[in-house]
């Protein structure tokens, strides 16, 4: 059976690939950031996972308002990365995969949760800037990709317990697929933050804290927050905490946390880092 | 404020509604993702905003580069950045257009709340 070897949370800001593409890494702005990675590339480098399953939201690259699924999966061979409009450098595509994705399918629905299913799309900086955070140099194209969607941008929106239902869903899934393939989850996205309104540029670094503690030990927690709350607590974007919290479901029972960093502001966001692992 | 939809101070929540009032706009912000479409707008900004078919309201904004009135007129933040990227505007020089914040000013907000900077 497929095995879920572990769950990485990430911010998936576009400033973070543009430093990257400047090198800025070790610069005093970056850097405090930057050093939460090592650590997970080596755990990379040494478990080598076959498949990734990353959760993003699609900020209007390949989604607009005018077919925009609440959850959405892959299910294609490879995903292009293509110009989102302001100025990140696209990057080479990703590769995917078929046989799991569709056995994921085949159990969501099967377990009464109804995604879009999608065999071409591309996918924009919330799915390549984690993985150009975990193998830099875009040296990514080795691992197969499953990207899992979820809308963050136009209410309503998926509530936090609907999307820790819907990993939960996806690792039993991943657990019932008849392969030994090795299968890493990612939570992309968050912490704390606000683009827009006169209210743009909270951040509230105690609730993120909360968020990464919680993570661990009690995710149940988190899911009893309405997206509503999550957008008065921890800014209107704050609801990218759903694609964290699909992540963990991913992972089932108990887990531990082996690395975290968290950096506040990295551009207008808290930024978290975590390593996961089942004990 | 009592209205359900401000519910949170400073904040218009993008929902049906606004969506359904935006949706022009926000279209021809998502076109933006098209080299040759940042371009056409250019050229001729008015003219752009009509093919799209934007309400006065939302043109007037957009000539005028008003973030909050763009908000209040349907736009959403994510398709709005691509109109900001455009612009060669980065979201702390949005943040500091939306607070009434010089760049530097909102930069400072950010940097007060912050955590885990510097320490290593």
């Amino acid at each position: 059976m497929a095995k879920i070897i572990g769950g990485i949370t990430t911010s998936h800001i576009p400033a973070i690939g543009i430093a990257m593409d400047r090198g800025l890494e070790d610069t005093p702005y970056w850097k405090d950031f930057f050093a939460g990675y090592p650590p997970i590339r080596e755990w990379l480098g040494e478990q080598k996972p076959d498949i990734a399953i990353v959760f993003y939201n699609d900020h209007g690259l390949e989604m607009f308002l005018d077919k925009k699924p609440t959850f959405a999966i892959g299910c294609a061979p490879s995903y292009d990365n293509a110009d989102e409009g302001w100025g990140i450098a696209t990057i080479p595509p990703v590769t995917g995969e078929t046989e799991l994705s569709w056995h994921i399918v085949n159990e969501l629905i099967e377990h009464d949760f109804d995604p879009t299913v999608c065999q071409d799309i591309k996918v924009d900086h919330g799915l390549t800037v984690p993985l150009s955070l975990m193998y830099p140099g875009h040296n990514y194209q080795h691992m197969k990709v499953i990207p899992v969607c979820i809308n963050c941008e136009r209410h309503p929106m998926p509530k936090p317990s609907r999307c820790y239902a819907l990993g939960q869903a996806i690792g039993k899934a991943v657990e019932s697929f008849d392969s030994d393939q090795k299968v890493v989850v990612f939570g992309t996205g968050g912490l704390s933050h606000q683009l827009d309104g006169e209210r743009a540029g909270i951040i509230n670094a105690d609730f993120d804290e909360e968020c990464m503690n919680k993570l661990v030990s009690d995710p149940e927690a988190l899911t009893r927050y309405s997206n509503d709350e999550l957008v008065e607590i921890a800014g209107a974007q704050g609801v990218e905490l759903n694609m964290w919290l699909a992540m963990r479901g991913c992972m089932l029972g108990k887990v531990r946390e082996v690395h975290r960093n968290y950096v506040a502001p990295i551009s207008n966001t808290g930024a978290g880092t975590q390593l996961l692992l089942n004990e | 404020m009592t209205d359900d939809k401000n519910k949170t101070w400073g904040t218009i929540k993008f929902d049906g509604p606004m969506a359904t009032k935006g949706y022009a706009l926000n279209k021809m912000c998502y076109s933006f993702n098209n080299a040759e479409a940042r371009e056409e707008f250019k050229q001729d900004e008015a003219a752009y905003c009509d093919k799209f078919g934007l309400t006065p309201e939302q043109k007037e904004a957009v000539i005028n580069r008003d973030i909050l009135a763009m908000e209040r007129e349907g736009g959403s933040i994510y398709y709005l950045a691509k109109f900001a990227g455009l612009l060669g505007l980065n979201v702390q020089d949005v943040g500091g257009l939306q607070t009434g914040r010089t760049t530097e000013e909102f930069q400072a907000y950010l940097d007060s709340q912050g955590r885990g900077k510097n320490n290593g």
